[in-house]
């Protein structure tokens, strides 16, 4: 705490100071670190619910990005002038940063990529262009979001691998004894995604990984939509590889994380060809950079990768367990509101849910409610949300999602609730 | 801005609820489909032409409210009025949607169709309601089973984007 928070913490009827006391947050000092949440839109405040689209982004992060680009920037791992020193210091800094956040045993194990997808491309070009071959598996599940699916069609019309589907029940969740039936002798790579953007379902991945791993196939994880919302430990969950975005995680666009295990990256093949990712070129032959360099060819954005790094210091000091925490009551108090309004229908009832809440409202299209509730103030996606096999699972085309972070609160719930009432009311 | 929430008009909401022309022909010369594959909106349009003369026109799909109404009076309009007709109808409702025309400046046949003149805030959705007048187009350019009309031109293929 510094001088001058201690000083208004004096002030009576001052807000506290304090973000997170006996594990529990303080939402409205939390809100006060963003600061376009504290816009209007349409005349009225800005609720915003689409944080599995993309987070925002708190003053420390947005601070930490002016910092670097007022103070530090230049280009890393080249130069040995003062500026690229210090670009690279803190460039590294943060990837060991992330490397505490997901509990990787090793920095090297951390590699900085544009997003998830680029993330889930890596490792279909590094891994599965070299590794598979004709006739073997890959298995992926009806929750996967599109960057986790269209990667391995693409690598089946190249190589004329198969894919197998992991089918989901009503409520939305994976069929683990399906999963389980799926694996034969050609079986070479499972992709799963740890928690689904379109439902929300809380795969039960540790325990998948290990009946993968018992039959020796490895394991990438779609973290995407769950590292900003509860603690990932890659040791303990054994993945092979953990993939998620950086702007879901309140920092910037442009940048995200791939895990690999040290021995996976290692065997693996490169993903893009250019500088950083070199040891040595001639024209006849050039050697490869050691893992991470191996997979960061060219400048990385850099100022993105620090900002990355600011993010998770802001997630850590709040908790990840205090975060889950008030997810948890913000969804089950959106769920009971809205599961008992007339007409509206949750899409995604998994006994272990994160904090998405998909609906349809009886006869209004999902843009139209999106349309709506943008007029109240209220910003949810509607759509297919990147998982059309989901969709056509349910038989729908779209739903309406409201996503929670941890800086909504219980009267933004609220607000949906109310807006959903005059979208029926405007239907009626 | 204009009042988007004026663009849920009642007239708007009623042609939602009971969209006009809603169905198939059986006497089809020409038809198209429209789809937009960012919201899910997708509409088929069947067109029976005599000469240049709109005899019959019928529309089906699954779509959002804005896209289904447009489409619904659009059949309206254009049932018995000449494909020219039409064809200018087309341009003035892109133009009003997309806001270089300004229905209440310029001169334009848009009629009641000015309703949805507050799409142009709305930039998202700008697409929803232009999809039928897109499909419209396509269907005049289409090849039918039962049509010797002329063949697809590239230039006017059916926007599967729109």
């Amino acid at each position: 705490m510094n001088m001058t928070a201690q000083a208004r913490s004096r002030i009576p009827g001052a807000v506290p100071e304090t973000p997170v006391s006996s594990g529990k947050l303080n939402v409205e000092r939390i809100r006060a670190d963003f600061p376009i949440l504290k816009l209007n839109v349409a005349g009225r405040p800005l609720v915003y619910l689409d944080n599995a689209a993309s987070s925002q982004m708190p003053q420390p992060v947005i601070d930490r990005l002016v910092r670097y680009q007022t103070e530090q920037h230049a280009n890393i791992h080249r130069g040995v002038h003062y500026l690229s020193e210090t670009a690279t210091a803190a460039y590294e800094e943060s990837r060991r940063k992330i490397q505490h956040f997901i509990n990787a045993r090793e920095d090297r194990e951390v590699i900085f990529t544009s997003g998830t997808t680029e993330a889930v491309n890596l490792v279909m070009h590094g891994f599965g262009r070299k590794f598979l071959t004709a006739g073997d598996e890959v298995i992926l599940t009806t929750l996967e979001h599109h960057s986790n699916i269209v990667p391995w069609q693409m690598l089946r019309d190249e190589k004329g691998i198969k894919i197998r589907v992991v089918p989901i029940n009503d409520a939305g969740e994976l069929l683990i004894d399906e999963y389980e039936k799926l694996f034969n002798e050609r079986t070479r790579f499972v992709g799963v995604m740890h928690v689904s953007n379109a439902l929300g379902t809380v795969n039960p991945v540790k325990a998948m990984i290990a009946y993968a791993h018992a039959r020796g196939v490895p394991v990438l994880v779609d973290g995407a939509q769950a590292a900003p919302h509860l603690k990932v430990d890659v040791q303990d969950l054994d993945c092979d590889f953990y993939a998620f975005s950086g702007h879901k995680l309140c920092g910037p666009t442009g940048i995200g994380i791939l895990y690999g295990k040290a021995a996976q990256l290692e065997r693996m093949q490169p993903f893009k060809g250019g500088g950083d990712m070199i040891l040595s070129v001639s024209f006849e032959k050039t050697v490869y950079n050691a893992i991470p360099y191996k997979f960061e060819a060219g400048t990385p954005p850099i100022a993105a990768a620090i900002g990355l790094g600011a993010a998770v210091d802001y997630l850590s000091a709040l908790g990840m367990d205090a975060i889950a925490t008030h997810e948890h009551e913000l969804l089950e108090y959106a769920t009971a509101q809205v599961s008992g309004m007339p007409g509206v229908r949750i899409v995604g009832t998994a006994r272990h849910k994160s904090a998405v809440l998909s609906f349809t409202i009886a006869g209004v299209h999902p843009h139209d409610v999106g349309t709506l509730l943008n007029q109240d103030g209220v910003a949810v996606r509607t759509g297919h949300h990147c998982a059309q096999p989901v969709m056509q699972r349910f038989s729908i085309p779209a739903t309406s999602r409201a996503s929670f972070a941890f800086y909504n609160t219980m009267g933004e719930v609220d607000a949906l609730v109310a807006g959903i009432r005059n979208v029926q009311k405007v239907f009626g | 801005m204009a009042d988007p929430k004026a663009l849920y008009q009642e007239v708007i909401l009623d042609h939602n609820r009971k969209p006009r022309n809603f169905g198939t022909l059986s006497q089809a010369s020409h038809t198209a489909e429209g789809h937009n594959p960012l919201c899910g909106d997708h509409i088929t349009l069947a067109l029976e032409l005599r000469g240049d003369a709109i005899e019959g026109i019928a529309f089906q799909g699954e779509s959002c409210a804005i896209c289904k109404a447009s489409a619904s009076m659009m059949t309206a309009m254009v049932k018995g009025k000449t494909r020219q007709t039409a064809e200018t109808l087309i341009k003035e409702f892109r133009d009003m949607a997309t806001g270089t025309l300004d229905v209440g400046q310029g001169d334009h046949h848009l009629g009641r169709l000015t309703v949805f003149a507050g799409v142009r805030d709305l930039p998202t959705r700008v697409k929803c309601a232009i999809l039928p007048w897109h499909t419209l187009h396509a269907a005049f350019n289409s090849v039918s089973s039962t049509s010797t009309e002329a063949g697809d031109d590239p230039m006017h293929a059916p926007i599967g984007d729109a």
